[in-house]
């Protein structure tokens, strides 16, 4: 097959990718651009394959063979909850894998121009850091690593120094692209410092992370596209960049935070709020009452937070969802953008237990309607439903967007105990005469609610 | 010349990259994420190039054979679990 052919070929490639992402604006058309787009990665390797270039297959055989079998095999194995940390992972993967791409072209040719050597460095350097950067978020999702910010002393003095050793030796491997040792001490650098931007960052802040190495992985595929001069690289790359960018704007905004802040950690350092003078006293109510409230209620918005997933509550909340169907209700759930650990992630965990997508709604469209709600039902999240977010000008989330359960006829909160969410940050929400705690365990309180229903359905 | 071509690929892309994203519901940013990964995955044809061409350095092989091996896992395994996920998405018959 010759280069113009081929070309063709990664044309329709990038169209069927092009295509795919466009069909994922709907659940309804999604499956079929997945299917689209995986048509257009299948066209773009038989068409590199055919293209002449490729001498020897069997190292190719053995690479294709181990890597498609591992992805196969986690691809079917992770638990939804895992998803976050697949993810980190492939990024972490889709990052290396340029980094090598660029290193062999190098090795082979050389840094032919100008152009070739700043690419070159761009893609070991962001490659490389965003290789290791995955990998400790991939760490700290699943556990591995404690989730907490790691903090030490000198950390910013280090990263500093870090950050100007690789600029500076940057420069010089510019003006001498052949200098071989510069390029190998760039790239191990690189690979150090990501470890060092990722462990400052907290468990909440992990959305945005995952978006920013999401983008950091698109930059890298872009850039080794034009250190091989290969377009469709740079077309995939640019569309990988973009989608990383508005998520981590779109995760930033619901946070109230600014990507700088989040990657040079402020809430790390927040101070627990002063207990006020008076003390006040949250109202409890018990099961059966709450019972009563929800057999009365025409309609009823459910806010779940990483909690709900942590006690494994969603088909609990499903099956009481279904009752208060049953019993005439409307039923939403109110999903808040960092309601998981990843963009979007609340929603798969609740598609997963079955709940019907016409019912997940986003917050901007279920906030105007929360007044007219007779019961709002807060499961596993606190932060998010923090009314002091919208008047406390001293407080830490003063001015995050957050779901208005306050404004609703009677709230519910399903929570273990008074502790603090993931900010330290006291909760006005639970002091408020329309809101009642109903404490103990999230997953067992749904299964006994839904048992009174049962029982009143006898 | 090739360079201004490449720019300009790049910056109608980065353009089309925006556009569809943002059309893109938060309901689905999760499998959004895990499309991204498989498309990023495309840097496999970079690396067949650099495993399969005649490349007699040792070096090359194993770097080659690696990235061969680290984007197949993207593709496949983002495709996957994509595919997975959005078969989960159901709404409910209307009543």
């Amino acid at each position: 097959m010759n280069q113009a052919a081929v070309n063709l070929i990664y044309i329709i490639s990038s169209v069927l990718f092009a295509f795919g992402l466009k069909f994922l604006g709907s659940p309804v058309s999604a499956r079929k651009g997945n299917m689209l787009s995986a048509a257009g990665m299948f066209l773009a390797v038989a068409a590199t394959l055919a293209s002449g270039h490729i001498i020897s297959f069997q190292w190719i055989l053995i690479g294709i063979t181990i890597g498609a079998g591992l992805g196969a095999l986690v691809a079917f194995r992770a638990a939804m909850t895992q998803m976050p940390e697949m993810i980190a992972l492939l990024h972490g993967c889709g990052a290396l894998a340029s980094v090598f791409v660029g290193w062999s072209a190098y090795h082979v040719h050389g840094a032919v121009d100008l152009t070739n050597a700043i690419t070159l460095y761009l893609s070991i350097v962001i490659g490389g850091l965003t290789f290791t950067g995955s990998i400790i978020a991939w760490g700290k999702l699943s556990g591995r690593i404690p989730g907490k910010p790691i903090l030490f002393i000198g950390q910013r003095l280090l990263n500093m120094a870090l950050i100007s050793t690789i600029l500076i030796l940057g420069v010089l491997f510019i003006m001498a692209p052949g200098r071989y040792d510069l390029f190998l001490i760039i790239l191990g650098l690189s690979v150090f410092f990501g470890i060092f931007l990722v462990i400052p960052i907290g468990g909440a802040d992990m959305p945005v992370v995952i978006s920013v190495l999401n983008s950091y992985s698109g930059i890298v595929a872009c850039t080794t596209g034009f250190v091989i001069h290969n377009t469709l690289l740079i077309v995939v790359g640019s569309l990988v960049g973009a989608n990383g960018i508005i998520l981590s704007i779109i995760m930033c905004k619901a946070m109230n935070r600014s990507i700088v802040n989040v990657i040079f950690g402020a809430f790390g350092a927040v101070v627990k709020k002063k207990a006020d003078g008076e003390k006040k006293e949250a109202k409890s109510v018990s099961v059966e009452d709450a019972f009563l409230v929800l057999e009365n209620a025409k309609s009823v918005v459910i806010v779940p937070g990483y909690g709900l997933a942590v006690a494994q509550a969603q088909h609990a909340v499903r099956e009481l969802s279904e009752w208060l169907e049953k019993n005439g209700c409307d039923v939403k759930f109110a999903i808040h953008p960092v309601a998981g650990r990843m963009p979007g992630h609340m929603n798969v965990l609740l598609a997963e237990a079955n709940i019907s997508y016409d019912q997940l709604m986003e917050m901007d469209a279920i906030n105007p309607l929360m007044e007219n709600v007779d019961v709002a039902i807060v499961i596993g999240a606190n932060d998010v439903v923090n009314p002091a977010s919208r008047h406390d000008k001293t407080s830490p989330i003063y001015g995050m967007p957050i779901i208005n359960t306050d404004k609703a006829r009677t709230t519910f909160v399903l929570k273990r105990s008074m502790a603090t969410g993931f900010a330290g940050i006291e909760n006005e929400l639970f002091y408020y005469d329309n809101t009642r705690m109903i404490f103990g365990d999230a997953k067992q309180t749904l299964q006994a609610l839904v048992a009174e229903f049962k029982e009143a359905a006898k | 010349m090739e360079l201004i071509y490449l720019l300009f690929i790049l910056t109608l892309s980065v353009f089309l990259g925006f556009a569809l994203i943002s059309r893109v519901p938060p309901l689905l940013h999760t499998p959004l994420m895990s499309e991204a990964n498989a498309i990023c995955g495309i840097i496999l044809i970079g690396a067949l190039i650099a495993a399969g061409a005649q490349a007699n350095s040792t070096l090359t092989i194993i770097l080659g054979t690696s990235a061969v091996a680290l984007a197949s896992f993207n593709v496949v395994g983002g495709y996957l679990v994509t595919e997975r996920m959005l078969k989960m998405f159901k709404k409910k018959e209307s009543k």
